[in-house]
């Protein structure tokens, strides 16, 4: 079964008197343990679109089964345990918590689903270690590189074994070498049956993927399908 | 919730506090006033208010004290030309108390005379009490030797005397008093007891200078009382008083200066009123007589504390709504800073409430270690205003209790609010800010 089933999904902003649709009619599947790339010029609607896959937002109409559940018409509180639960986020801008130190951060989402300070230490712990981050426990994000970082937000998105993990732009702060690093570990993954759904601008990344979903102006323009190497 | 979470949002709470000293001690401030204010100030009230009340206390709650006063220059010419203005409470209204109201339990009529003890070549200026044996039942005098006066010196006009522990000491220094011979006004007379009078007592000329009386001594030196039995000093002591006071001569005539009526219970004390007014009233002609009811001054105090705590408590409210205004303040500052932090929070799976539960508990640990250290001042304030003040202070354990659950309440009242706004906003743009 898919792991993630969407259909006619439709976002529309409303701007004043303006109606303004950032998504019209998309329609997806997606199985267990697939990459996906989404690509598509600037506004396009990529990253709405992945919003709603992360239960960030809810669709206008059109229906979305996450894991074979309906999660489109949840409320906040449900969306909440579903983000923490089943999805896992990284950002471009890494968006750790400056205040807290590497382990802290990783175990923020375990923090959310009341594991022990116990368990959720020592799983932060081999999560680090398994990004490459086994010295840096102790320290905050400040005083790690940009790559260091978006490694420590991948271990975070980890952290409770989530169903899909999702990607805004992870290499788009990043220089080449440090992007070249997150895509290798991101690949990694996939190997070991994580299921990516990653928004670049960068063809590299696209070519990576099982399947590119191509968006222009809110809808799925076309897709293509990699056979990999 | 589980116990590992609270704590964890304790540490979080204290680590996010710590992150922000500066702001966080300086927020604390307007709590550390407010309840500091409310603990100082209900110390020093109830301080001065009990000290009013044990003042008023010692009079008697079931006494009613009948005192002479001089009636206004009118009335008194109304009646009789200049020569002698005769006024105040005789020895037959003492009588008709005690012959027609039967509930009365104790009645002492009490004459007091400014006058001065000898002994060998030391004096002291006293005040002299002709009163009877029952005076010790209205009176807060406690006996240390000896014995007070008896009904027979009454009876027999007999040349006794009871010292104040004061006067024994001024005036016989090391000697022993007992069986002395205390010489006033030309007379000698034995003394029989020493007793001494429960702080506060009346030495004063008024009933309103005894509660007033904090620091003790009002009247011209006098340094205590010397008792003798109202008969003796009926008969050595003329009851005729001449003034002279602004070029004019006036000849006063005063038999007694205080009935003291004390009645079974204080349910008794304001009908007794009642009944001691009509009777007077049929007796004197003017108003040369007043009615202090002890009891009743008891219950002004209590209104008056209740005034007063009133006011207090809504000074150190109001200071106490501008620290958790401050505090509001600075936790929707704090809040809108950390837009980002609640965005990725949010997106990592925590829920509205557990983000008001993050932010409230802030507000409440820095409300409530305001309220602790409030607590500390608030205690060493009373302190300071006795030992340097020489007040009374009386902090009570329901006060603090009181300071600290405002502190909560403050916390949680102005928490609420910057908490909600911070678990309502949207994630998404909460992710996007800054
Ligand atoms: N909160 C919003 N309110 C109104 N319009 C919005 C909002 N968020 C996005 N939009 C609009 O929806 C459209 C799609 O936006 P989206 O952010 O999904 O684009 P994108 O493909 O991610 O672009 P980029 O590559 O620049 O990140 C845009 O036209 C944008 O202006
Ligand atoms: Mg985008």
């Amino acid at each position: 079964m898919a792991v993630v089933h969407i259909e006619k999904l439709c976002k529309t902003y409303q701007l004043g008197p303006v109606q303004l649709p950032a998504l019209r009619d998309v329609d997806l599947e997606i199985e267990q343990g697939q990459y996906i790339a989404i690509m598509g010029p600037s506004g396009s609607g990529k990253s709405t679109l992945l919003n709603l896959l992360g239960c960030l937002d809810r669709p206008t109409s059109g229906r979305y089964w996450l894991g074979g559940k309906d999660v489109s018409t949840l409320d906040d509180n449900h969306l909440s345990l579903i983000r923490g639960k089943r999805i896992g986020f990284i950002f471009q801008s890494y968006n750790l918590i400056g205040q807290l130190n590497v382990i802290e951060n990783i175990k923020l989402p375990m923090s959310y689903q009341g594991f022990s300070e116990e368990r959720s230490i020592e799983r932060a712990g081999k999560l680090a270690t398994m990004v490459g981050l086994g010295d840096r426990f102790k320290h905050r994000p400040r005083e790690l590189s940009g790559g260091q970082q978006q490694r420590v937000a991948i271990a975070r998105a980890l952290a409770n074994d989530p169903v899909i993990i999702l990607a805004d732009e992870p290499t788009g702060n990043l220089d080449s070498e440090s992007g070249a690093e997150i895509l290798t570990i991101l690949d990694d993954l996939h190997q070991r049956g994580k299921t990516l759904i990653i928004v670049t601008h960068d063809e590299h990344i696209g070519g990576r993927a099982e399947r590119t979903i191509h968006l222009l102006d809110g809808r799925i323009e076309r897709v293509e399908y990699n056979h990999r190497r | 919730m589980h116990w590992f979470s609270a704590k964890r949002t304790i540490k979080l709470g204290v680590k996010s506090l710590w992150m922000h000293r500066l702001r966080s001690t300086l927020t604390m401030l307007g709590i550390v006033f407010g309840v500091c204010s409310v603990i100082a100030m209900l110390a020093i009230g109830e301080g001065a208010s009990r000290e009013a009340q044990d003042a008023i206390a010692r009079l008697g709650s079931t006494n009613l004290i009948i005192e002479t006063v001089k009636p206004s220059d009118e009335q008194a010419n109304s009646g009789e030309a200049n020569t002698m203005r005769k006024y105040g409470l005789t020895y037959v209204d003492a009588e008709s108390i005690r012959n027609t109201i039967p509930s009365v339990q104790v009645i002492v009529p009490v004459r007091e005379i400014d006058q001065e003890a000898r002994y060998l070549n030391r004096k002291v200026a006293i005040k002299l009490i002709g009163t009877i044996p029952w005076y010790t039942e209205v009176s807060p005098v406690r006996l240390i030797r000896g014995r007070f006066l008896s009904s027979v010196d009454l009876q027999y006009q007999l040349a006794t005397c009871v010292i104040e522990n004061q006067v024994a000491r001024k005036l016989f220094a090391f000697d022993d008093p007992l069986g002395m011979d205390v010489r006033i006004y030309g007379n000698y007379y034995r003394v029989v007891g020493i007793v001494a009078r429960l702080a506060g007592g009346q030495t004063a000329d008024s009933f309103a200078s005894e509660i007033a009386a904090v620091n003790g001594n009002g009247g011209g030196g006098v340094i205590g009382n010397v008792y003798i039995p109202l008969t003796t000093a009926r008969k050595r002591f003329t009851e005729v008083k001449a003034s002279f006071g602004g070029g004019s001569e006036s000849i006063e005539k005063v038999e007694l200066q205080k009935i003291v009526v004390k009645v079974d219970s204080t349910e008794q004390v304001l009908p007794m009123r009642n009944i001691l007014n009509t009777l007077l009233g049929r007796i004197h002609d003017k108003q040369d007589y007043n009615i202090v009811v002890p009891l009743e001054l008891l219950r002004q105090a209590a209104r008056t504390k209740q005034i007063f705590s009133i006011v207090l408590g809504s000074i150190a409210a109001i200071s106490l709504l501008v620290g958790g205004i401050g505090i509001m303040n600075i936790m929707l500052a704090t809040v809108s800073e950390r837009t980002r932090e609640i965005g990725i929070r949010r997106a990592l799976g925590a829920r509205k409430w557990d983000i008001i539960v993050q932010f409230l508990s802030e507000t409440l640990l820095l409300t409530l270690a305001g309220g602790i250290l409030g607590i500390i001042l608030g205690a060493l304030i009373p302190f300071l205003v006795t030992y340097f003040g020489h007040m009374p202070t009386v902090i009570t354990p329901s006060s603090l209790v009181l300071a600290f659950g405002i502190s909560a309440v403050v916390g949680i009242t102005f928490g609420i609010y910057p908490a909600y706004r911070a678990a309502n906003m949207d994630p998404i743009e909460s992710l996007r800010h800054e």
